[in-house]
């Protein structure tokens, strides 16, 4: 079953890192990354910028298309990346959130089995 | 989870936020800093202990704010009676202070912190030291390194500017709507500042300087934060992440600086520059353009270009002549020249620019820009005179051997350029 891990971070802790803190985690995630593409289990991966460059599209009451500056929703910790990936059950994704979250300390990981994948074309 | 790196990350991303609380609640820019650094050794003692609390800024506020109020009462109790006012405040101050966390109260309190370091009696200097000490937290001796000064002077410097503000009187209501927006623009324009101070710095000690970029983008992003919506802030948070991503080409090993059109553009920061062009799009959409959304649309124009003959000139152009309209400086015109000259040739460009000798004659880069246009127009005398007053005004040898060093090289690539013309008509 394919699995979507959503990495939440609080934004504030997370710009205030040190670039050689960023780089570490970064290196030690695609360590993990890299074990996972092995065993050809890794989907695609992405690393979300800040929620300061997000804008977010809704409806008001009068059914508006309103354009809205900023993300979807204003909580403590902000949706930073996700990872897409094969696992054989929730017992093993748990497991895999789990590496990741060695890898990057103080996020919090939501696992989201996926009904509905489209891989799409290779993008650059 | 609670390992120092994590604390330290949480203590300094928290810091702004919770300073400006405590400076709304004590009124004293003293004690609100106090009462953090309090709250900062508790936190050290306690959150390895009792792992890190849910939200890290409400609980430093919240200790913060007690400690300075037994603080206060144990003073008070060697001196007169307790005051009822402060201990019935005492008691609510839990779901006081949650209310006043979760309402838009801090985006008002943050920039009033911010508001107070950039006040028209202090000047430049004092401004930009002060929101670095109290609002970034650096130490004084990390300030003093990038202002290349010794720490007591720092030292004396912030304790200067803080008294000045501390007779200055900020009102502390929430502002309005028109009091509000003169305070972001007086903000925006520190952070402009702050940034400055590290860019603009060349030579051997620009290294030392480089992190005060780092922090001007931290509080640009702070302040876009609090203010999604505003343009001219996310004008100036592309501005300074546009810039800043070619940090890593612009020197040479002698601590030169490089120019654009020479720099090594592979090495540029492509994460600022990818957030940098997302935020001036966004920006752009707005339709309310500013001085900082116009600048960082340049500095993305230059951004864009692979090479440097990729650069859309044109464009770049245009959006100097926009500049000039809204914020008219001698050195606005100079840099679009450059853009005329390319796409109009140097004679325009050296039009334009010849009305401006009396107000840049301290300019190196004024005379530079000059003798280059006369040497493409075969004007070489000319061109070496103006080369010479370049030279004459370097602030260092090093700075003049390296304006002599650039001027060789246009001399040597127009007279080889020249050749074929010059000889024909021989």
């Amino acid at each position: 079953m394919l699995y979507a891990i959503l990495c939440y971070h609080s934004e504030d802790v997370v710009c205030s890192w040190p670039k050689e803190k960023d780089e570490q985690i970064m290196r030690q995630l695609s360590e993990v990354n890299e074990k996972l593409a092995k065993a050809g289990r890794l989907g695609p991966v992405a690393r979300l910028l800040p929620t300061t460059a997000a804008t977010t599209l809704r409806e008001n009451a009068r059914e508006e298309k309103l354009v809205i500056d900023g993300p979807f929703a204003e909580t403590k910790e902000q949706l930073l990346g996700f990872f897409v990936i094969e696992c054989a059950d929730l017992d093993e994704a748990v497991d895999t959130a789990r590496q990741l979250m060695q890898a990057n300390d103080g996020a919090t990981y939501e696992i989201r089995p996926i009904g509905y994948f489209m891989p799409g074309v290779k993008i650059t | 989870m609670t390992d120092l790196t994590w604390i330290n990350g949480a203590l300094t991303s928290a810091r702004p936020q919770a300073v400006a609380a405590l400076l709304r609640y004590f009124r004293d820019l003293d004690t609100a800093e106090e009462a953090f650094q309090n709250a900062c050794l508790r936190a050290l003692k306690s959150w390895p202990q009792n792992g890190p609390p849910r939200d890290p800024t409400a609980w430093l506020i919240m200790v913060a704010r007690n400690t300075a109020i037994d603080e206060v009462r144990r003073r008070r109790k060697q001196e007169a009676l307790p005051d009822e006012e402060h201990i019935s405040d005492d008691s609510d101050a839990e779901s006081d202070m949650a209310d006043r966390l979760d309402s838009d109260h801090y985006r008002d309190d943050v920039l009033r912190l911010l508001f107070i370091c950039c006040h028209p009696d202090l000047p430049a200097s004092q401004q930009i030291a002060l929101a670095l000490r109290i609002v970034s937290g650096l130490s004084v001796k990390q300030i003093a390194r990038a202002f290349l000064v010794g720490e007591s002077a720092m030292e004396q410097r912030i304790t200067r500017a803080k008294a000045r503000i501390a007779k200055a009187d900020v009102p502390f209501e929430t502002p309005g709507a028109v009091e509000r927006s003169e305070r972001l623009a007086a903000v925006a324009a520190m952070v402009y500042l702050v940034f400055n101070e590290g860019y603009s710095a060349s030579g051997p000690t620009a290294p030392d300087r480089e992190p005060l970029c780092d922090e001007a983008i931290r509080l640009a992003r702070l302040l876009l934060r609090l203010f999604q919506t505003e343009p001219e802030i996310m004008g100036l948070t592309a501005l300074l992440l546009l810039q800043h991503a070619r940090a890593p080409a612009r020197f040479d090993s002698q601590g030169e600086i490089i120019l654009l059109e020479d720099q090594d553009r592979s090495l540029w920061k492509r994460a600022f520059i990818t957030e940098g062009l997302a935020l001036i799009d966004k920006a752009m959409r707005h339709r309310r353009p500013g001085p900082y959304q116009v600048q960082a649309a340049i500095a993305a124009l230059h951004a864009r270009a692979a090479k440097p003959q990729d650069t859309n000139w044109a464009g770049i152009d245009a959006l100097y002549a926009t500049l000039e309209q809204m914020q008219p400086s001698p050195v606005v015109t100079l840099n679009r020249a450059v853009a005329v000259s390319k796409v109009r040739g140097p004679a325009d460009a050296l039009a334009m620019i010849e009305p401006l000798a009396a107000k840049l004659s301290g300019y190196f880069y004024f005379f530079g820009l000059k003798g280059g246009l006369l040497l493409q127009l075969g004007r070489n005398q000319e061109a070496r005179v103006a080369f010479n007053q370049a030279i004459a005004l370097a602030h260092t040898p090093a700075e003049a051997a390296h304006i002599r060093m650039h001027i060789d090289r246009l001399i040597a690539e127009t007279e080889a350029k020249q050749k074929g013309p010059v000889a024909s008509r021989a």
